[in-house]
């Protein structure tokens, strides 16, 4: 039976390697509003969406793209850099080196480096597309090397609870990101300029052909968080990494015969419901800055639910149950 | 011997000098292995193999075969030098490296299993009390405990070197955490990558079994006998610079890799912290020393080790490997007993010899040394890992005095040996194929037998001149072959 704290470790190695990819998706699709508006104060919304303005504000005079984007991705002392997230991700990979394929181990270990052999010039805005893709590659072969050779047993359950926990996560603040943004200048909701904005959104998550197939005609801010939030094919999408971590957490329980999991369970019916019991103009007329915070604290719950079910777990295991594995 | 003259290729300008070379042997002697691969190790360029060294360096890097330098700032990943020429040995050598390993193995078990049990070496006067009650690394908390098959120590490795003669001879033996295995197994993996037509139409023994091997040796000796053992591999954790080992071998092994906070005592048992739940723990491969596996027992402040887990031992519910208390057996002082207790307990005289050993504990021990300083190593015993050695030749006036001084003050402190020439191996070095020179470190598993694995790891002071193997000041790996043997041989 799977240690708690490998299990632990692979839910976090995922969300870590998840966490750097979306850092890496915002801060390409914050540069293009920040182009748009030619307004340096929009960086500002950055720091906003992770709560991370005051912690910046002790250490910088200014919020420019320079400092911002230094802070967020090389900054290692900033544990919410992109090169933070990846060197846990490489910390946690190493505790379960026993468990993961070599093949994972190499790819993170040479990622890792490649980070961290940036410099400064790398954050310029001529190489900055190619700095972000440097970080999306990476994680992106992280994940298919996974796909490929991880060994699926629990350890690779809790691996995708970790994804799609944090994806979803992500996803919300993807979406949080246009609500700072356009919080000082509601004037221009609806407007050309906006729906430019609301593309550039759906093309950091890789989802602006995937939305045009679906909606060839309208492109409304609503239409768009629609797609974000319920469409049921889009890997990116917060119902499709919701309805994943319903159909992997009852397939690890049956599978291994446990019996924690049902908190978690519960805790993913009421997100459900939340996403497929309302419209999307509902959700909007609601507020959709409020639908999202209160979002993300559920998700939060859901991970303490994963933690105090799976992680921490002190119950003996009887002889019937042992057999199972 | 002509081979100095004949030779062509890579080791055309090399010379062994007056030691013993792992590949030509001596001039009065040459070794059979080097006609066996001379032909292989003429077909490639000097700058041929240092690409491939480059190459393998890399190749280490990436997949991680490391250890870990952590400072305060931050965890630095370093290769163990590996260099790309291999040790070889042929099946005769090793037939006697073995024997002599198991018939060793088998003594340390039998003296330890006495000392902690009826005594009957010290009341035979072969062994002096002070030695073993004196010292740090007995533990009285084992008197009386009874050991499954009497397995105390599970793995062993121990240092062999070979001197000017070609004469094997035991430095050190190993019988609390030896490590190095793991090298051992990468460093053919690597060869076999970087330069796989060296092996061409040659039988090496392969190093591949050893964790099937080991793991079945833990389970002989698990308590209860039970069919299906869940046994653990207990690391100090992810920031041991032997890290990188204690996940190779849990892989190897197939066994999960725990931190002392995985682990729970329970009424005298041992539980393991699973997804489940709590789950039975049978036997510990427990990579952590004596000091720190009990907080309750030994040290107080240790969060390495588990609380209870001594009680749990001592009650006879889990088998730790290797035991607690065999650090007794591999410390200086009774190393030099060591030819003694072979005859004790197995009434065989030992096939491979100490380096000659003076022991300043007994009279004509301590005139030797004092006479001889200048000329010998002198050991403090009880410490380890090469701590407070005086090397004569390479010392001055004031500190061989200095040394005297302690030894006159407490003789029976130190033990003293001559200055062992050793047998070197043709390196790539920075100027060229030069003789460097090696060490051995056979590891020896037991269960019901004991196992040795065909070879074991070769080190190699990578400094000119140099006689220091450790890898924290210049040493590196090679891989070492141990050939099978030829028809007729």
């Amino acid at each position: 039976m799977l240690l708690a704290r490998h299990a632990e470790a692979a839910f976090w190695m995922a969300r870590y390697v998840e966490r750097a990819e979306n850092l890496a998706r915002l801060l390409d699709v914050q540069q293009v509003f920040a182009n748009d508006s030619r307004d340096p104060a929009s960086w500002r919304s950055m720091l906003l969406l992770n709560s991370d303005e005051e912690r910046f504000l002790k250490t910088h005079e200014t919020v420019s793209r320079a400092s911002v984007t230094q802070f967020y991705v090389l900054d290692q002392e900033n544990q919410t850099s992109i090169i933070s997230a990846v060197h846990m991700a490489r910390e946690n990979a190493r505790a379960l080196r026993p468990l993961i394929s070599t093949e994972m181990w190499t790819q993170l270990n040479v990622f890792h480096r490649k980070l961290y052999a940036l410099t400064p010039a790398d954050l310029g805005e001529a190489r900055l597309p190619r700095t972000y893709a440097l970080v999306k590659e990476g994680c992106q072969a992280h994940t298919g090397i996974t796909d490929g050779t991880f060994f699926r047993d629990e350890s690779w359950y809790f691996y995708w609870l970790g994804r799609w926990l944090e994806r979803a996560d992500q996803t919300t603040r993807l979406l949080d990101i246009k609500y700072h943004q356009l919080l000082p200048r509601g004037a221009d909701v609806g407007s050309a300029f906006d729906i430019g904005q609301w593309n550039s959104v759906l093309r950091s998550a890789a989802g602006y052909y995937a939305y045009r197939r679906v909606h060839s005609r309208a492109m409304s801010p609503g239409t768009i968080a629609g797609f974000l939030l319920q469409n049921r094919a889009f890997p990116r999408s917060v119902a499709l990494c919701i309805n994943d971590m319903d159909r992997g957490l009852n397939e690890l329980r049956s599978r291994y015969g446990l019996r924690g999991g049902t908190a978690a369970l519960e805790r993913i019916d009421e997100l459900q419901a939340e996403l497929n019991g309302r419209s999307i103009e509902g959700i909007l007329i609601a507020g959709l800055h409020e639908f999202l915070d209160m979002f993300q604290s559920t998700l939060g719950l859901l991970g303490g639910d994963i933690a105090r079910e799976f992680f921490h777990h002190e119950e003996l295991v009887t002889q019937g149950a042992t057999q199972n594995q | 011997m002509s081979s100095k003259t004949s030779r062509s290729g890579l080791l055309s300008n090399y010379d062994s000098g007056d030691y013993y070379c792992e590949l030509l042997g001596s001039d009065t002697t040459p070794h059979s292995v080097f006609d066996v691969i001379e032909r292989q190790l003429s077909t490639i360029s000097e700058k041929e193999l240092r690409n491939r060294a480059v190459a393998a360096e890399n190749d280490m890097f990436d997949l991680g075969v490391t250890f870990t330098v952590y400072s305060e700032k931050s965890a630095i990943d370093r290769v163990f030098p590996f260099d790309l020429i291999p040790r070889v040995l042929s099946a005769k050598e090793w037939t006697e490296i073995e024997a002599g390993i198991k018939q060793r193995v088998a003594a340390i078990n039998l003296f330890l299993a006495d000392i902690y049990g009826p005594q009957h070496v010290l009341k035979d006067g072969i062994i002096p009390s002070h030695l073993v009650f004196g010292n740090s690394n007995f533990r009285k908390e084992m008197q009386g405990v009874k050991v499954t098959n009497g397995v105390y120590v599970a793995i062993c490795g121990i240092d062999i070197v070979r001197d000017q003669a070609g004469r094997f001879l035991v430095l050190e033996d190993n019988a609390r955490t030896p490590s190095g295995v793991s090298y051992v197994i990468e460093n053919r993996r690597m060869m076999l990558r970087a330069w796989p037509e060296l092996f061409d139409g040659l039988g090496v023994q392969s190093v591949d079994s050893y964790g099937p091997r080991l793991r079945q040796a833990l389970a002989e000796s698990s308590p209860g006998g039970t069919n299906d053992p869940h046994i653990v591999l207990l690391t100090p954790g992810t920031y041991n610079s032997a890290y990188f080992e204690h996940v190779f071998l849990a892989r190897e092994m197939g066994i999960p890799l725990v931190e002392g906070r995985d682990l729970t005592v329970i009424d005298s048992r041992v539980y393991l912290r699973t997804i489940a739940g709590l789950r039975r723990v049978d036997t510990i491969y427990r990579r952590i020393d004596d000091d720190f596996l009990d907080p309750r027992v030994f040290r107080k402040d240790s969060i390495l080790g588990v609380p209870g887990l001594m009680e749990a031992y001592v009650a006879g519910n889990v088998q730790l490997a290797n035991g607690v208390g065999t650090g007794v057996a591999d410390d200086k002082a009774v190393y030099a007993y060591m030819p003694r207790l072979i005859r004790y307990y197995l009434n065989q005289e030992p096939i491979l010899p100490n380096v000659d050993t003076h022991i300043c504990g007994e009279p004509e021990g301590l005139a030797f040394t004092l006479a001889n300083l200048e000329n010998l190593v002198v050991k403090p015993v009880g410490a380890s890992g090469g701590y407070g050695v005086m090397i004569g030749p390479r010392s001055s006036r004031a500190e061989i005095e200095e040394t005297r001084a302690k030894i006159i003050e407490d003789p029976s402190n130190f033990i003293s040996q001559p200055v062992v020439g050793l047998s070197v191996c043709p390196t790539l070095c920075d100027d060229g194929i030069e003789p460097r020179h090696v060490d051995l470190r056979p590891f020896a598993v037991t269960g019901r037998d004991t196992w040795v694995l065909p070879g074991g790891l070769t080190r190699v002071a990578l400094r000119k001149n140099s006689l220091v193997v450790n890898s924290s000041q210049g040493g590196g790996s090679k891989d070492t072959w141990v050939l099978f043997p030829e028809a007729g041989e």
